[in-house]
């Protein structure tokens, strides 16, 4: 990695001070994406703004009867928190099985939602990349592009975002609290992440000198059956090809609520409001939720080596529901 | 301190490329150097180094380093302690795994110079003198190396993982997140997840789920009898 120069923040106000003033400077908290980037050239700052201790390590509960996540609780401690655990076991699960507890112990919640696509064109400098150089093209697009988007994507990328964590955090509306040279402001997780369109340099919604300082979980009663369904190449420690988050609230055999996202699928962690909107009212039995999942990838276009996913998306949706219709837990 | 450190490292090569690199000079027998003239030259030619004091293995440290040195390289290179081993160099394969504030972490994928006040405990730190970890005692009793290359990352992460156990803490397969398995209670999924951050090209897998087992309390099976469980197990 090329050498850069380093600073430890003092406060969130320091730290937005120096990102402000250092464009080129990058933020770094538990590290695990960023250090391994940095290795690779992918990233070549000036400057590292060490933010990990800064007081963001808080689980608290919010005056709405949510929790407010500080941004700097690894990813462990959100994981066996109890009253993640209790409340929203859906975030729990997902967090667990995303990378390894080595990972974990040092991945903090800030970190999880601005870690970069791992698409291989991307993290191999000798191709061109429209992520990494604007307008140099997406070997990707006619590449080996079986891990890549059926949904959102652009003529210009094709990248998913790989966070398992922002799936459930997408389902459950969560917030993201940030601070920046204007002030404070709160972004849904949703509209957090962008599409890529001609722009698929940026992955969010982050203004210049801005950093996360908290996310807030309302409270979502039956998110206490969601369940976080992953499917991947081994068992363990990979990425997900497809990935489903969902809650389904019954009243007798009557759907009353629902929440369903899908991660590995897009450039954002995606939120399938229409095929919720479908499933409300409806009887909770599979051929609902078949259709249900037909409405979530309506819109998909796979690539060349990817159209398994399409149908693995679907298989997903409807076990994910029929399991979280049944009281949740282990997939 | 500082000085025996320096002293001792001078068998290491990879110490001795870099600071020699570093300080611009012709390749030299390592008995012909001086050291304080390696530091000193290395400091000068290196303006962007920084002071970084490290406690490894319960010793306190003082380095010069760049920010880029990732812990495991400072360990390494600069400190001697060559248990902890560069696998990937990506935080995929787990052999440098070390402890710090008694969490396992890849010391590949951090900063040597975020570490500063934190406890951090490598593979050398284990023992008691002559007397081997627990979990180090129980991999020669169960055969849990071949080539030996990933066996101070898992060591490291079998001795987090007990400390994990202790505290409650859950995996993806606890089928209960209420209430996650104690020690005594621990299954094979349960060992085999938690261990995944570590991989072993040997494939000496049975033999180190027979050596956590063995730390458990646990009857380790014989590796055929693993072998054999195996399918039942991802068929349920």
């Amino acid at each position: 990695m090329n050498n850069f120069t380093y600073a430890r923040a003092t406060s969130v106000k320091d730290a937005v001070e120096r990102a402000t003033n250092d464009q080129n400077a990058i933020l770094i908290a538990g590290g695990t994406n960023l250090v391994d980037r940095l290795k690779v050239f992918l990233d070549e700052p000036s400057q590292l703004i060490d933010i990990s201790r800064l007081e963001m390590k808080r689980i608290e509960r919010t005056s709405e009867g949510g929790l407010s996540l500080g941004a700097l609780v690894t990813n462990t401690a959100v994981a066996d928190h109890p009253d993640v655990r209790r409340d929203y076991p859906i975030l729990s699960r997902a967090i667990l099985s995303g990378a390894s507890q080595q990972i974990r112990n040092m991945a903090t919640v800030g970190g999880n939602l601005l870690q970069r696509t791992r698409c291989p064109y991307y993290y191999d400098t000798a191709f061109p990349c429209n992520k990494r150089q604007p307008g140099s093209g997406c070997p990707a697009a006619t590449g080996i592009n079986r891990m890549h988007a059926i949904l959102g994507a652009s003529d210009q990328c094709v990248a998913v975002q790989p966070s398992d964590m922002c799936v459930p955090l997408a389902a459950l509306d969560a917030v993201v609290v940030v601070e920046g040279p204007k002030g404070k402001r709160q972004i849904p997780l949703t509209d957090f992440h962008r599409l890529p369109g001609n722009t698929p340099q940026r992955d969010t919604n982050l203004e210049p000198g801005e950093l996360i300082t908290s996310v807030v979980l309302p409270p979502v009663p039956f998110a206490k059956s969601g369940v976080y369904l992953k499917l991947r190449d081994r068992t363990s420690y990979a990425f997900a090809l497809v990935s489903v988050a969902a809650a389904v609230d019954l009243a007798g055999e009557q759907i009353q609520n629902v929440r369903l996202a899908m991660g590995g699928v897009a450039h954002k962690p995606w939120r399938s409001k229409e095929a919720e909107k479908f499933l409300i009212g409806k009887s909770a039995n599979t051929a609902t939720f078949q259709q249900a999942a037909e409405i979530a990838l309506l819109e998909a276009k796979p690539l060349t080596h990817n159209s398994f996913k399409v149908d693995l998306a679907k298989r997903a949706i409807r076990r994910a529901l029929t399991v979280s219709a049944k009281g949740g837990g282990v997939v | 301190m500082e000085h025996k450190k320096r002293a001792e490292i001078t068998s290491q090569p990879g110490f001795l490329g870099q600071a020699l690199t570093a300080a611009g000079t012709a390749i030299a027998a390592p008995s012909l150097l001086n050291q304080a003239t390696i530091a000193k030259e290395a400091s000068q030619s290196n303006p962007g180094e920084i002071n970084v004091k490290l406690t490894v293995n319960g010793e306190q440290q003082t380095l010069d380093l760049e920010p880029r040195v990732t812990l495991l390289d400072a360990l390494r290179d600069r400190l001697g302690l060559v248990g902890s081993k560069k696998g990937c160099d990506h935080g995929q394969c787990g052999a440098c795994t070390v402890l710090i504030d008694g969490e396992r972490v890849y010391s590949c994928l951090t900063l040597a110079v975020m570490q500063e006040d934190k406890a951090i405990v490598t593979i050398e730190g284990l023992a008691n003198g002559d007397t081997l970890h627990p979990v180090q005692a129980a991999f020669i009793d169960n055969d849990g190396f071949q080539c030996g290359y990933c066996t101070p990352g898992q060591i490291c992460a079998s001795v987090a993982l007990l400390d994990e156990v202790k505290r409650g803490c859950a995996s993806v397969v606890t089928p209960d997140l209420a209430s996650p398995p104690q020690l005594a209670e621990l299954s094979e999924a349960e060992i085999k997840e938690r261990l995944s951050g570590n991989l072993c090209r040997c494939s000496a897998y049975n033999g180190i789920v027979a050596a956590v087992q063995q730390v458990t309390g646990q009857k380790p099976p014989s590796p055929a009898a693993v072998m054999v469980n195996e399918p039942q197990e991802m068929l349920r």
